[in-house]
């Protein structure tokens, strides 16, 4: 049992406070409810201590410090506010400013950066000193993720992120001085590093340093093309937070007025992803069943491309394990080119896919050659963030919160709650247990919810039975958890029948291409990842239908169109493959 | 030691080819250790003793080798002022910026310098003869400005005497090849 710790007790603005021994400056102000200003800290990342911002005055130390990194003592005296305190934080930002950019209209960060909010709330109001400025090349190349140096403060958190909580370490600090420079190593092009473009660095940057590359151009012309007939999807995570684009809570659910706005964008079908994750589901179930009688086992799961360019890199020996089923995306986007061009009389080639994704990884996806047809043009024309299509809503001018509630089209928009689930993390697992379930025993089952593979933590391990078998199953997201149970696999130790693996933490809720948090909040706080996933949740119970096999539309599909499931076509059109890259990551 | 990753005995071959068996083996042994990554300055080093300079090809050999991210070791390189990530050139060029030197005119004697071989700080001419770099204080402060070209010191020397100079150098860097 751990020991109990030590009380320590302080003043705190002449608060008198009790805390636990080791607990910081910060967390002990936090706990008052003063929200000491911060930049480079954040709670799920090491202490940098590098930006200065967060600066306290101790009684009888003689010089500031930094809230975040200093454990307090017991009879520690602490100002956290004082004329001589508030300006020496307001110098700070001042200083910071003093060599950036002075775009702040023009920026894609204005309104929610968090340079900006500070100067602002530190009371910075004019410009002293012009420092000099950095005029190093725009990194745009990757297809997901365009770095920007000149916008960045060296808070150091992408670098943290991508090392800590994506076990990827393709950021670093190279330099000295006023030229550091953050980028992958020996600052080459994005897309020749290990980067694994699941664009976590563009999530935790507080100013522009980081962004996704834009889209919405590209989606704006089609529209806007006569020719053309403009099908969008939109996946599950996206209903869950884009409402926090326009002043909602977290964790609102907001699919009719999100369908409505696309409507009014003027999208001429909007079908939901959420029909390519059953079909995902009932693909992916067969594929277990085959792979429980002949293997390889375990079944990992293939629908984040985070991942998928991750195990690439850095596990390429678990390519078998992969599930051969393409994302849900990609097979709806397959089936939009096919199924539905053939019904509605359309030219496959006069159909221009949207794809909305609460992921930059997406784009990069979309882009992969399997993923395209055999004459190199896409299957998914273009991929567009939750934070893009917010944007071309306010764009557009729609009070998005007073929008009627629409409906998704026939035929590719009725899916169950299982796919509803597929956004956040255990999701995919939980979908599939409820499909495998059936498929195993014969009979319909009652049992509805797996909450045991709902791996809010970032990791779970657990027996799952389904008739006589006993399944072994692993979650993960963030990456860093995931090597957890991949190094297990490698290292043949444990034998697991299914793995699921989403990047980013929480899942697809806490994706690269999801909302700014709002201001004062930190991005990928747990509280809003987990309202996003209630959100999601919340649809899933709501539905009548609530698994893959009951879909209707799914059915007809088949029936219709591609046979059975694991059939020719099915595997034409629904199914991928992958091989090792380098350069090879180091985990 | 165990391997990490799934080409190891390729990252092996190539590092050996890159770096030669002596760093590779030092690298390996390295490896044993608990904390491997503690023994990156102690790698740079040598890489750098025997090349001159950390290329990006020897940097990514050392990541693999000694299983540590790229981007960390190529950021620890980039940090010290010790090491070099570009090649020199067969002479260095110290120009003494020390305060006694200073106050003599060594910024003009560095300027000239520039202007001569079309370089800044850190930077090697195009013909890969030179490498010019400032230096603190040479403790010859009674030959003030001074500069060092090699192993050789020169003092008191003015812009004017700077061509002179390198013309020297360069014969004999063409006599000796």
């Amino acid at each position: 049992m751990a020991k109990k710790k030590k009380q320590i007790n302080l003043l705190i603005d002449g608060f008198p406070v009790t805390v636990p021994e080791g607990t910081t400056i910060m967390e002990a102000a936090d706990g008052l409810g003063i929200h000491v200003p911060r930049l480079c800290y954040h709670p799920d990342l090491s202490l940098a201590g590098s930006c200065r911002v967060c600066i306290v005055e101790v009684k009888d130390m003689g010089f500031y410090m930094a809230s975040c990194s200093v454990a307090v003592w017991e009879g520690m005296e602490v100002r956290t506010n004082s004329p001589e305190i508030r300006k020496a934080r307001r110098d700070i930002v001042e200083l910071l400013l003093d060599n950036h950019a002075k775009d702040c209209q023009t920026c894609e960060r204005d309104g929610n950066c968090e340079l900006q909010n500070m100067a602002y709330s530190t009371g910075v109001r004019s410009r002293q000193f012009e420092g000099e400025r950095k005029e190093l090349p725009i990194e745009s190349n990757s297809v997901s993720v365009v770095r920007n140096p000149n916008k960045c403060i060296l808070c150091g958190r992408c670098v943290r992120v991508c090392a800590e909580i994506q076990g990827v370490y393709n950021l670093s600090q190279h330099g000295r001085g006023f030229n550091t420079v953050v980028g992958p190593a020996h600052l080459k092009d994005m897309d020749d590093s290990v980067c694994i473009q699941c664009g976590q660095c563009i999530n935790v940057c507080p100013t522009a340093a980081f962004q996704e590359k834009i889209s919405t151009s590209e989606v704006w012309r089609a529209i806007a093309d006569p020719e053309m007939h403009v099908v969008v999807q939109t996946a599950p995570a996206i209903r869950a937070a884009i409402g926090e684009g326009f002043g909602m809570p977290p964790g609102t659910p907001a699919t009719g007025q999100m369908i409505t706005a696309l409507r009014r964008l003027g999208f001429d079908a909007v079908f939901d992803t959420d029909l390519g994750a059953d079909l995902t589901i009932i693909e992916e179930a067969h594929e277990l069943l085959g792979r429980i009688k002949e293997g390889p086992l375990p079944m990992i799961t293939s629908c984040s491309p985070g991942w998928i360019s991750f195990m690439e890199k850095f596990y390429p020996t678990l390519i078998p394990h992969a599930s051969s089923c393409k994302s849900p995306m990609s097979m709806l986007s397959a089936l939009a080119k096919t199924f539905y061009a053939e019904r509605k009389g359309v030219d496959p080639s006069k159909i221009f896919m949207v794809a909305v994704m609460p992921c930059v990884a997406k784009k990069y996806e979309a882009q992969r050659p399997e993923h395209r047809e055999e004459d190199g043009s896409p299957i998914t024309d273009a991929v567009i963030t939750t934070r893009e299509l917010i944007w071309m809503i306010k764009c557009y001018g729609m009070r998005f919160t007073d929008l009627p509630e629409g409906e998704f089209d026939a035929p590719l928009g009725l899916a169950t709650g299982a796919g509803d689930i597929f956004g956040t993390t255990g999701g995919v697992m939980e979908a599939t247990l409820r499909a495998a379930t059936e498929l195993v025993t014969g009979k319909p089952v009652d049992r509805l919810e797996f909450t045991e593979v709902r791996a809010v933590e970032g990791l779970r391990e657990t027996y799952v039975a389904i008739g006589e078998h006993n399944l072994h199953v692993g979650v993960a997201n963030g990456l860093q958890n995931a090597k957890t149970l991949l190094d297990k696999v490698v290292d043949g130790k444990e034998q697991f029948h299914v793995i699921e693996v989403m990047a980013c933490p929480g899942g697809c809720v806490g994706g690269g291409g999801q909302p700014y948090p709002p201001r004062g909040a930190n991005v990928l706080d747990p509280e809003i990842l987990r309202k996003r996933a209630g959100a999601l949740y919340q649809i899933d119970e709501g539905k009548e239908l609530r698994k893959s096999y009951e879909n209707p539309a799914i059915s007809e599909l088949y029936d219709e169109f591609l046979g059975t499931p694991g059939s020719d076509k099915a595997h034409q059109l629904l199914h991928t493959h992958y091989h090792a890259r380098t350069p090879r990551g180091i985990r | 030691m165990s391997a990490t990753t799934d080409n190891w005995p390729e990252v092996q071959a190539a590092a050996r080819t890159v770096l030669g068996d002596e760093i590779a083996d030092f690298i390996v042994e390295c490896r044993g250790d608990e904390h491997p990554e503690g023994r990156l300055i102690a790698v740079l080093h040598k890489v750098q003793d025997k090349f001159g300079h950390l290329g990006g090809a020897e940097l990514d050999a050392v990541a693999q080798l000694l299983q540590v991210p790229a981007a960390k070791v190529a950021g620890a390189a980039s940090f010290y002022h010790y090491f070099r990530l570009t090649p020199r050139g067969k002479y260095m060029i110290n120009v003494c910026l020390g305060t006694a030197c200073y106050v003599k005119g060594a910024d003009q004697v560095a300027k000239k310098f520039m202007e001569e071989l079309g370089i800044t700080w850190g930077e090697t001419s195009k013909d890969g003869v030179f490498t010019l770099e400032g230096s603190r204080c040479l403790g010859t402060c009674g030959l003030a400005p001074v500069v060092m070209v090699g192993e050789e010191v020169h003092g008191p020397i003015t812009p004017d005497e700077v061509p002179v100079l390198l013309d020297r150098y360069l014969k004999q860097a063409k006599e000796e090849g």
